[in-house]
């Protein structure tokens, strides 16, 4: 039973090398061109979801000239299932100063934000004690990149990265208009880069390791590991580090309570994937994304309650900037209602479906355009659940 | 100057008047108060040089930076999922029972605010809730039954 067991790794939340800030001060004394070209050699892509590759990001970046440039740490985590970055934060923040500030070189930066939830605002007075150590050390290494966090108010959205800069600039957390991206008109309409808290310790580690070591980990479309956040019909809920790339069935069988019915992957803006197809469904970027939320259903769940809930969520947490989003989630959760109360004929799911495509066409950002992965998932494969 | 016009110079200072001090200021009030009202939303924009109505725009868009006043004690308990999924209901039927109100409604006090919230980043130890800043997990009848008694008795 136990080889069968998915690999445990111990990247992330491994321990802190012997010497304090021993990485970053042996990466500052390298070249930025040998930086990127580890960071290349590694294949590392985001870690926030949407698996674009770091070091593009960082050399888009780079290459971008101007004064002033910013490193953001997106900690705004507010995808329903996912906990892993407050865990990050937690065990293990100087790893994520040390990412930011390598980044900061790099780029050529003079300045790093950490965008908090408010949610974790309890978290402040530790990260600052930490952020003063880090500062601490920097002024030793004679190297200046002093590093801020900045607190949300409760707005989902604001994770959206243009929402975050319009959010740290003292507006409404409503998404711009891409292009142009963030590494050139990022916060403060500077070049920036803005990543999630993962991928800054992810960072860290192919310093430490070399990208060769950190590339025997995972898939070739998927590099390394990945922190899962494990919750809902689990018998062990809680954060794993495991290898991308694995099979869904091994990770029910190690993960569900035995009567696994549905895996929603990704959280609501994911995909939720029902029995049959446990076992053609792979994990990771060549397969179904995630930024980490595994949330598992029994056959005791209602998908239409479920369904009900992430509606709602969207529905909340829609900036209400753009009409399709706006109004597409609330005629999507009236139109659930009113096919399960009869006042609607079955056939109406069809057309709600076609009004989530629509809606991943027109909507204006990430929120919007996501809406149909776990809606049209979860009709199409329950679709008697929705009716009876 | 009355009490509440300190308190936002005091903010002003700390922050400063750009407009990236906006959020921070109406923050800072509500870690006071619980509530902008609109006397500090025109204040501020004096004091930023903005519009009330650019105050009030940023302020309603943030589900923590309330315009309506509330209690002392904010409980917000999640909503979502894999929270409801573990006996939210329960939960709010609890704190409904002890505070005599119903969601969305303080106490004739003033000290307490029961709301729902949306995922807390909590979901392997549901239900979640926070009582302002600050988090409980794994509630249960019992435990969320002395979690209120506890700040009920601290009053
Ligand atoms: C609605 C919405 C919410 C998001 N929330 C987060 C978040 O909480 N954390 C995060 O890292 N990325 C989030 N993202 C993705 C960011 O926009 C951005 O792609 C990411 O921070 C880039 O970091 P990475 O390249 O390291 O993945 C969100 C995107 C959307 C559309
Ligand atoms: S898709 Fe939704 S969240 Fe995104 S900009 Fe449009 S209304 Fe706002
Ligand atoms: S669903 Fe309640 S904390 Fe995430």
């Amino acid at each position: 039973m136990s080889e069968s067991k998915l690999k445990r790794v111990d990247l992330i939340f491994g321990e802190y090398s012997s010497v304090k800030f021993k990485v970053l001060a042996d990466t500052l004394k390298r070249s930025n061109e040998d930086i990127l070209e580890d960071l290349t050699e590694s294949g590392l892509k985001g870690r926030g979801g949407a698996g674009f590759p770091t070091a593009i990001k960082w050399k888009y970046a780079a290459e971008t000239p101007s004064k002033e440039k910013y490193v953001i740490c997106n900690a705004d985590e507010g995808e329903p299932g996912t906990f892993k970055d407050r865990e990050i934060l937690t065990r293990v923040p100087r790893k994520v100063f040390s990412g930011m500030a390598i980044c900061g070189k790099v780029i050529g930066a003079q300045k790093g934000f950490i965008y908090l939830r408010g949610e974790y605002q309890f978290l402040m007075p530790e990260l600052k004690r930490e952020l003063e150590q880090y500062n601490e050390h920097m002024s030793k290494m004679g190297f200046d990149f002093p590093i801020e966090i900045v607190l949300g108010s409760g707005a989902y959205i604001c994770g959206e990265e243009s929402a975050l800069f319009e959010s740290m600039e003292g507006y409404r957390g409503e998404p711009r208009n891409k292009p142009p991206f963030p590494t050139t008109y990022g916060y403060m309409g500077k070049p920036t880069v803005i990543n999630n808290v993962e991928t800054f310790v992810n960072v860290v580690m192919i310093m430490r390791l070399g990208p060769i070591q950190f590339k025997l980990l995972g898939t070739s479309d998927s590099r390394g590991s990945k922190v899962f956040s494990v919750s809902g019909d689990t018998p062990i809920p809680g954060i794993y580090e495991l290898e991308l790339g694995m099979p869904l069935e091994k990770f029910v069988e190690e993960f569900g309570d035995g009567d696994t019915k549905a895996v929603q992957v990704g959280g609501a803006a994911g995909f939720c994937v029902p029995r049959k197809k446990f076992t053609e469904t792979v994990i990771g970027f060549e397969g179904v994304p995630t930024g980490g939320s595994m949330m598992l259903f029994n056959s005791s769940r209602s998908m239409y309650n479920v369904l009900h809930n992430y509606l709602e969520f969207f529905e909340e947490e829609s900036c209400g900037q753009c009409t399709p989003c706006r109004v597409g989630c609330q005629q999507l959760r009236k139109g659930i209602v009113a096919v399960k109360k009869g006042d609607k004929q079955s056939l109406y799911l069809d057309q709600l479906m076609k009004l989530a495509e629509s809606m991943k066409i027109s909507a204006k950002c990430g929120l919007g355009q996501s809406v149909a992965n776990s809606f049209s998932s979860i009709v199409y494969n329950f679709r008697e659940e929705m009716i009876y | 100057m009355t009490a509440n016009e300190h308190l936002i110079r005091d903010l002003v200072e700390k922050h400063g008047t750009n407009r990236t001090a906006l959020i921070p200021i109406l923050q800072g009030v509500v870690e006071t108060k619980n509530f902008i009202s609109d006397t500090d939303m025109t204040e501020i924009a004096k004091e930023l040089d903005l519009s009330a109505a650019q105050v009030f725009g940023t302020a309603t868009f943030y589900s923590f930076l309330s315009t309506e006043p509330l209690g002392k004690y904010v409980i917000r308990v999640c909503k979502t999922i894999t929270c409801d999924m573990h006996g939210k209901r329960t939960i709010i039927q609890t704190i409904e029972e002890m505070l005599k109100i119903k969601v969305g409604e303080t106490t004739p006090n003033k000290k307490f605010s029961l709301l729902e919230t949306n995922c807390l980043g909590w979901c392997h130890e549901g239900p979640a809730m926070l009582i302002n800043e600050k988090p409980f997990t794994g509630l249960t009848h019992e435990r969320v039954h002395d979690i209120i008694s506890d700040y009920i008795s601290k009053l």
